[in-house]
């Protein structure tokens, strides 16, 4: 009973649903020139969207290649980047491999807490707790990168001796959570602030995505004698599936692209690291915050030519994440 | 849905709390740092401004550049800017942004912590017109220290080998033999060393290789330059970034301007073979840079220090900064008040500033050549 109640209260949400019904019989009847003027105007913007995109692939590129040719190393492989020496030598594997485990690692850590905490915000918690909650992760999400930045390097970094003394004693025989004992500056403390950096973006949209849950799923599966957790499972999970995916992304795109608290927080060096624990490791945007400003004309273009690479990367992502929602399509609330 | 609004208005109050105290708080914390800043800006205002030529200095200057010369500069900007009426806005955004600023037009003077490279000369003599090109007058000087975080230390002393061996990984505890030759009767830890440097590019990181090489080019094999090339170690932005690890570590050293050093860093004395091991200060630093001879060409000032001098008080990890103008075809409206400018800081009032904010002033000898060029400006 008290769940029919509640789902009554916050039954019409409002969806702003884009603009996909209309956009298929507009241009047909389009005589009156109000639809004219929307034509063209939706038009003009996408193209414009293109030609931005285009103008940004275009300077990266030119300005990538005036760079690498002038490499006297190997541009992907080389761990080095000494870009004000005569001949210039570098090279983005340690950057592509850092960027990478950093934001992997932040996405498993912060994935399923911030599903476990929409979950606890739609369905578990009583009303009075699950505002001020959402607020609070709303307000997390305001803070500038840069705070998170001082946070972690003067209250996080200090406090991590321990959990990264605790993986050592019990998981360093593997070799990627082996400690030597240094400030624990490392990639694993990049994913964790990570992690937290993108909790409540991925927290808001999973929230959004549970509460549109049609009720009618959920009554179907309690009066069939589900538990609350069977729900969840049968009727909320599938359902939000593709939902959390597409926050998921927004959240590593993030990651992906975190400039200072990186280098606020990182130890970084041009060498690969087998452990997760030991500083070491570099990201993109963190070596191009670090090493713009004594950069000569040569060395900012071959930090333009890494910052393509991350373009790439991820543009890749979006991609891949994209691939996954559509094939997940039959699951999502369209035909729901 | 009467129970909805309330409950809306109730979150809304509460994230309208929670606002207004952050405000608060950030109120609170401007207020602490402008006291604080008006505290330790204090003792360099001191100096009269009435010694100070305008000669047509007006308007607004725009410059960008080393970041290692940042707090002199805004030093002797208050002062000029007091007697002159003239707005300076000095960036600070390194080194390579303000050569590239300068070759590019957009500024009439930068500084920087090392000298013009011939293609960065080249691409000046765009800017200078009249057949002129930018030269290097060196201004100030700074020691590096070299900061270090053991409890129980206090008067540790190093040599370039050492030095050398520590930042690249051969020597790594505090109670290696070599250190403890140099330290007799100190109590040396056995104590894992963390050696920290610079992860960005950095002026201050060329100079503390700069003196490695010539000291000890047997144990410091890299080519130098401003980014970290030694493998191992750990690493941290800026040099407030390196010395607030070294503070935060026990066991750790790193090396950053004389001015982080206190407030648990202590600097390390170097022995250089003479007959005392040299602690670096303003004065030792200059005693350095006297050593050093002028390798630059024509009007250009650029000096090559010695690294291995062994007088006495002389601290050699010392680096210089140079400002960089055009020695002929400045521009007509900025040239006045950049040369009244310059005028002022290599005066004796200028330089004087230097050694209370933890730099060096320039040897007699070689400011004197530095007033006679900017005199020669055009």
């Amino acid at each position: 009973m008290d769940i029919s109640t509640k789902k009554t209260t916050d039954a019409p949400p409002p969806t702003p649903q884009p603009a996909d019904a209309g956009h298929r019989r507009a241009p047909r009847g389009a005589t009156r020139p109000g639809d004219r003027i929307f034509l063209g105007l939706s038009r003009g913007s996408g193209i414009l969207l293109l030609v931005i995109m285009a103008a940004i692939a275009v300077f990266l590129s030119y300005r990538a290649s005036l760079a690498i040719s002038k490499d006297h190393g190997n541009f992907l492989t080389t761990f080095e980047w000494n870009t004000n020496v005569i001949p210039p030598s570098f090279g983005i594997a340690v950057l592509a491999f850092g960027t990478v485990v950093s934001s992997v690692i932040a996405m498993a850590l912060a994935v399923p807490v911030a599903v476990a905490i929409a979950l606890f915000l739609t369905h578990y918690a009583p009303r009075k707790l699950s505002g001020p909650v959402a607020y609070v992760v709303d307000l997390l999400a305001a803070v500038p990168s840069i705070v998170y930045g001082l946070w972690g390097a003067l209250i996080l970094v200090p406090h991590l001796n321990g959990l990264f003394g605790w993986l050592n004693d019990y998981l360093g025989w593997t070799g990627i959570f082996s400690w030597q004992g240094g400030a624990p500056r490392s990639l694993l403390t990049v994913g964790i602030l990570l992690a937290i950096m993108i909790l409540p973006i991925i927290t808001n949209v999973s929230r959004e995505v549970f509460r549109q849950v049609p009720q009618m799923h959920e009554e179907a599966a309690l009066a069939l004698g589900a538990t609350r957790w069977e729900v969840i499972r049968m009727a909320v999970l599938p359902f939000g599936r593709s939902g959390v995916i597409s926050a998921s992304m927004l959240g590593l795109g993030r990651a992906l692209g975190e400039t200072m608290a990186v280098a606020t927080v990182l130890s970084p060096t041009f060498d690969i690291q087998t452990s997760l624990l030991d500083p070491g490791g570099g990201t993109f945007a963190q070596n191009i915050a670090s090493k713009f400003g004594e950069a000569t004309q040569d060395g900012r273009d071959a930090l333009i030519a890494s910052g393509l690479i991350l373009f790439v990367i991820t543009l890749l992502v979006n991609g891949a994440a994209r691939a996954i929602i559509a094939r997940r399509k039959e699951y999502s609330g369209a035909n729901a | 849905m009467k129970l909805q609004r309330t409950n809306r208005l109730r979150a809304v109050s509460l994230g309208a709390i929670a606002v207004s105290s952050a405000l608060a708080l950030t109120a609170c914390g401007s207020d602490n740092t402008s006291t604080g800043s008006t505290a330790s800006g204090g003792p360099s205002t001191s100096t009269n401004a009435s010694a100070i030529k305008c000669d047509g200095a007006k308007g607004q200057l725009l410059s960008d550049g080393s970041s290692a010369q940042k707090n002199a500069i805004q030093a002797w900007v208050k002062n000029f800017s007091q007697a002159c009426g003239v707005q300076i806005n000095y960036k600070a955004g390194g080194s390579g942004a303000g050569v590239t600023a300068f070759t590019q037009g957009q500024i009439p003077w930068a500084g920087s912590d090392s000298a013009l490279k011939p293609d960065a000369v080249a691409a000046s003599k765009k800017v200078c017109s009249s057949g002129g090109q930018g030269i290097d007058l060196p201004m100030l000087g700074g020691p590096i220290a070299v900061g270090y975080n053991v409890n129980g230390v206090d008067n540790l002393v190093l040599d370039a080998p050492t030095i050398a061996k520590i930042f690249d990984g051969k020597i790594t505890n505090w109670n290696d033999p070599a250190i403890a030759a140099l330290n007799k009767g100190a109590k040396l830890p056995d104590l894992k060393i963390q050696a920290f440097h610079r992860s960005d590019d950095s002026g201050t990181t060329d100079n503390f290789t700069k003196y490695l090489k010539a000291a000890t080019p047997e144990n410091w094999k890299y080519s130098g330059g401003k980014t970290w090339q030694a493998q191992g170690g750990q690493s941290a932005a800026q040099s407030s970034g390196v010395a607030q690890q070294v503070k935060q570590t026990n066991g750790a050293i790193g090396y950053f301007e004389l001015s982080y050093v206190g407030d648990g860093i202590k600097a390390a004395s170097v022995n250089t073979g003479a007959s005392a091991p040299v602690a670096p200060s303003s004065d030792s630093a200059t005693k350095a840079i006297a050593d050093a001879k002028v390798v630059g060409t024509g009007q250009d000032l650029s000096l090559k220090l010695n690294y291995n001098t062994k007088a006495d008080g002389a601290y050699p990890i010392t680096l210089v900064t140079y400002e960089i103008v055009c020695d002929k075809g400045n521009k007509p409206d900025t040239l006045p008040t950049v040369k009244s400018f310059l005028n002022y800081i290599a005066s004796e009032d200028g330089q004087k500033i230097l050694s209370g904010i933890s730099y060096a002033p320039m040897p007699d000898e070689i400011i004197s050549k530095v007033r006679t060029t900017i005199a020669g400006l055009s």
